[in-house]
């Protein structure tokens, strides 16, 4: 059931929240072992904020647009009192004394927490192997990954163990497993949505977005979500979005551009069947009234490169707060610095300590100026190349992934395969526009595709409006 | 050693005087119980940004401008290292683009040292090592206080402009006076809210190019400023006329011991791999904002000085102890009640080192004013100064119920014949003998005179007599 709908019964007193939630908790009980989205499910706690949902309803108080609807959240996002790792062992068991400003969003909304999501470990990875708690399975086909980080995310929506789920995306960590999963998932522009209390990756790319089974369902959950938060400095001074309203007003006259270098022209390794996708995508969108056209973008080739200095770079001072000092487990050796430095070596999964390497000698002194410097340079070549193409176009289109899902330790033992997996979605973490991708049919191999919409910085309306013409054409059975 | 010259550039942090810390709500406060004052930003708990204390800019803004620096678009940058004191294992600092920059700062002679930029950072925690006399390798364990993780700092970088402890002890003395003044900091060396980092280099006179420097850590006092710097180039001079090379490195000064040791060599220093902080935006100040802060600041030390030394007459460097003592505006008080000028200076600087106390200005200046017109000698009025500032009054009374009143000329000169014919024989050497007898013949005379008048005679007067009389 979709979001919407259950918020509508809820609140009319059709259905109970502790129905909805228990119906859900059913769901979890049979297919999540299967599938590892969750590294903790919150049942008795949803339970129990279900009962209060219920008991205000009966005393006639006013709830918010979300009241009763199950969702999950990335584990990497803080939750008061509430185990939050990260899928990392060097955080395992801390609780956090405090909320993040989407928890808080969402619970004032009257959202239900259903438990914490599997991730690529500090979201690091396409395919939530790199979990300190084993990898999620897709939902479509146990044998394949989500892709990731957010597979957990994914995996749960496309599973139904809630309608609902949140993400992080700093190089399509979102969209990718939506792709992947077959659902919507989307990356707001940076500073949409506040980033209180998500553990950081990196600071200047990472943005929490929504998935959901619906363009709706997504447009719904990233209005609550949505608006200016004091506590985080890079929120844009905006009241929450309204998408809602907008939504079904069509795209006839829009603009909408194919990015020719991320759709097969310029990079390889993107598969004909999800380049049949797009051409179908397009098809759909001039059927509609748009006007599509071929669009070139030529720096967006760069994207993954420049990403992999400054994401690493970041991240290596991010998580260097990771000591075993003041919380999360500590290996204790003979001084404060082998003290620091065993936690760390036990604590960190290799992924990371190879981003954390990287980002280390990327920002060492001599090497700045050709590592990180040269990539922030790369990184205005690609902004500026991007509002060139939008002085043409309203929106662009790309694939979200090169490929459908493939197979668990396919990529592995490769961390190059693995990073090509966000060519087509990190230039928007560069350019902190907004991106989605929506569910558009599937592969050979019966694995779902996904079609990713990009926007301009604060046009997620429009981005929407597209999404919603191409999720209506899909011919896929939407719920 | 005359041969050398010591140069100096100081690295001054001091804390601002701010409500709460620079990147939360957490309170800025000194001495509280141990982690009181902390949240999760200044923890560096996972998922906490920190938002800019816009108090702290206007502290930092008006730190530029008192130091006469250039105040412009600044960024914030990550400076990264592992300790426990350091939550984040990274500091916010700025680096490439400091809020202020290029300014100067005025000594008491008038010699004006280089600013070369003053910059916003967050200070860190405190540990304390428990065991082992202090010291972090004989600790059997360390406990870290957080309470001053976050507390916001303005770093002064000073040019290598100073040339000697007494400099350098001068230069900071100034510079807390400005940052008191203009309500930046309180200044208090001895609770930390003032840190003084210390490069030392030698030379020979007249060279152009500066020595390999050590900086000087844990300098907790002016005291200890002057003797580190005193040691530190003793050392350097005497490690360069034995044939060897200064090494730079980081040395830390031992009150106890009077010495400096060395704590890591350059190539030991750390690599901050600094880069722009990200959770941060740059600061813009509009120039109207840094106008109107400039128009609130208080009349600096060095305008207080001038202003003084105008209005009396005098060089601006004889009127900086009173500036230093915040004696000045009593004293232009003073002066519009009509005071002697130079006697205002005289007895500000001499007799008024511990305040003013009781002493109204109007009072000052009648007193003043009698002094000159002869009514009382010297001796008196500082009788009657104390008494005016132990329990206030008026000076005219009080010289009268102290009996003070100036002794005609005549009577004086009676006086002094019946000293001179009853001390014959000190009188002929006091003639007669050589610069050194003469002295002391001459106080010895004085003396007499004054314990005969009870203090009454004004002592120029006396010596005035006591001359011409030789001369006949």
């Amino acid at each position: 059931m979709e979001a919407t709908e259950i918020a509508k019964k809820v609140l009319s007193g059709e259905m109970s929240a502790r129905s909805v939630i228990e119906q859900h908790i059913e769901i979890i009980n049979k297919i999540e072992p299967d599938v590892n989205a969750f590294n903790l499910v919150t049942a008795e706690q949803a339970l129990i904020d279900a009962d209060e949902i219920d008991s205000k309803i009966a005393s006639g108080e006013t709830l918010g647009p979300l009241a009763g609807v199950p969702i999950s959240v990335k584990d990497n996002l803080c939750t008061r009192g509430i185990e939050t790792t990260c899928s990392s062992k060097i955080l395992e068991g801390w609780k956090p004394p405090y909320d993040a400003t989407v928890i808080e969003k969402l619970r004032e909304a009257g959202a239900i927490i259903m438990g914490k999501t599997n991730l690529d470990e500090f979201a690091m990875g396409s395919s939530t192997e790199n979990s300190a708690f084993g990898p999620t399975r897709n939902p479509h086909n146990l044998e394949r990954v989500p892709g990731g980080s957010s597979g957990g995310s994914a995996a749960a929506v496309a599973a139904g163990f809630s309608p609902l789920a949140l993400g992080s995306d700093t190089g399509g960590s979102i969209r990718q497993p939506a792709a992947l999963c077959g659902v919507v998932g989307v990356k707001p522009t940076y500073g949409r949505v506040s980033r209180y209390g998500l553990v950081a990756f990196a600071s200047s790319l990472d943005q929490i977005g929504p998935f959901a089974n619906t363009v709706s369902d997504a447009a719904l959950t990233l209005e609550v979500i949505s608006g200016h938060d004091p506590r985080d400095s890079t929120s844009i001074p905006e009241k929450p979005l309204d998408i809602s309203g907008v939504l079904n007003q069509g795209i006839e006259g829009m603009r909408i551009g194919v990015i020719e270098e991320l759709s097969g022209k310029g990079l390889g390794g993107i598969s004909k069947d999800v380049i049949s996708r797009v051409e179908e995508a397009i098809k759909v969108f001039s059927n509609a009234g748009a006007d599509v056209e071929s669009a070139s973008v030529p720096a967006s080739i760069y994207g993954l490169s420049a990403y992999y200095v400054i994401a690493p770079a970041e991240a290596s001072s991010n998580l260097s707060r990771y000591d075993g000092i003041r919380f999360g487990p500590r290996t204790e050796a003979a001084t404060t610095a082998e003290t620091m430095t065993a936690t760390r070596t036990k604590g960190f999964g290799d992924e990371v300590k190879r981003r954390i390497m990287l980002g280390t000698y990327a920002l060492s002194a001599g090497y700045y100026d050709a590592y990180y410097g040269k990539s922030q340079r790369v990184r205005t070549l690609i902004m500026n190349d991007f509002a060139k193409a939008y002085e043409k176009f309203d929106i662009l289109i790309s694939p979200t992934s090169p490929t459908t899902a493939f197979p668990l330790g396919d990529k592995t033992e490769d961390p190059m395969q693995m990073y090509l997996q966000d060519v087509c979605t990190i230039p928007s973490n560069l350019t902190g526009h907004p991106a989605m991708s929506v569910p558009f049919g599937s592969g050979e191999d019966g694995m779902p595709v996904g079609i990713q919409i990009l926007a301009p910085a604060m046009a997620e309306r429009e981005m929407f409006q597209a999404a919603k013409i191409l999720e209506s054409e899909s011919g896929k059975d939407i719920e | 050693m005359d041969s050398w010259e010591t140069v100096i550039g100081l690295e001054v942090h001091a804390e601002l005087a701010t409500k709460t810390k620079m990147f939360s709500s957490a309170l800025n406060s000194f001495g509280g119980k141990p982690n009181s004052n902390t949240d999760p930003v200044s923890l560096g708990l996972p998922g906490s940004l920190p938002v800019l204390n816009e108090k702290a800019v206007e502290l930092a803004i008006r730190v530029g401008l008192a130091l006469n620096c250039e105040v412009q678009k600044s960024v914030f940058a990550r400076k990264n290292y592992f300790y426990p004191d350091m939550p984040k294992a990274y500091q916010i600092s700025q680096f490439d683009l400091p809020i202020n920059k290029e300014g100067w700062l005025e000594l008491s002679d008038g010699r004006r040292i280089g600013i070369e930029r003053a910059h916003l950072e967050e200070d860190t925690g405190k540990i304390t090592h428990v065991g082992g006399g202090g010291r972090i390798h004989e600790a059997s364990y360390s406990l870290i206080d957080y309470n001053r993780s976050g507390v916001p700092l303005i770093e002064i970088v000073g040019a290598p402009d100073l040339r000697g402890p007494d400099e350098a002890r001068d230069y900071v003395s100034e510079l807390r006076s400005i940052l008191v003044t203009i309500g930046a900091s309180d200044g208090k060396m001895e609770e930390g809210s003032l840190r003084v980092d210390c490069n030392v280099s030698v030379r020979q006179k007249g060279d152009k190019e500066l020595g390999t420097r050590c900086e000087i850590k844990n300098i907790n006092s002016l005291r200890s400023l002057g003797r580190a710097i005193e040691y530190e180039a003793k050392r350097q001079i005497e490690i360069i006329e034995s044939g060897q090379k200064i090494e730079q490195q980081t040395r830390h000064w031992d009150e106890a011991e009077g010495r400096t040791h060395k704590l890591r060599s350059k190539e030991e220093a750390f690599d901050y791999r600094y880069f722009p902080e990200p959770d941060l935006v740059p600061i813009e100040p509009s120039e109207e904002w840094v106008k109107e802060i400039a128009d609130s600041l208080p009349p600096l030390p060095r305008d207080r000085r001038y202003l003084l030394a105008e209005t009396i007459g005098v060089e601006p460097t004889e009127t900086s102890l009173i500036v230093q003592r915040d004696l000045d505006g009593f004293a232009l008080k003073a002066i519009s009640f009509k005071a002697n000028k130079k006697r205002v200076l005289v007895h500000l600087e001499n007799n008024l080192a511990d305040g003013t106390g009781e002493l109204t200005p109007e009072a000052f200046a009648s007193l003043t004013v009698m002094e000159m017109n002869g009514e009382l000698t010297a001796t008196q009025t500082k009788t009657v100064l104390a008494e005016l500032v132990r329990a206030g009054g008026d000076p005219q009374e009080i010289a009268e119920s102290h009996g003070f009143e100036s002794m005609d000329n005549s009577e004086l000169e009676e006086i002094v014949d019946r000293i001179i014919l009853e001390n014959s024989d000190d009188w002929v050497v006091f003639i007669n003998g050589d610069e050194t007898e003469r002295k002391k013949k001459s106080g010895f005379f004085v003396g007499l005179i004054m314990k005969e008048t009870r203090g009454q005679a004004d002592g120029k007067m006396v010596n005035q007599i006591l001359s011409d009389k030789a001369k006949n």
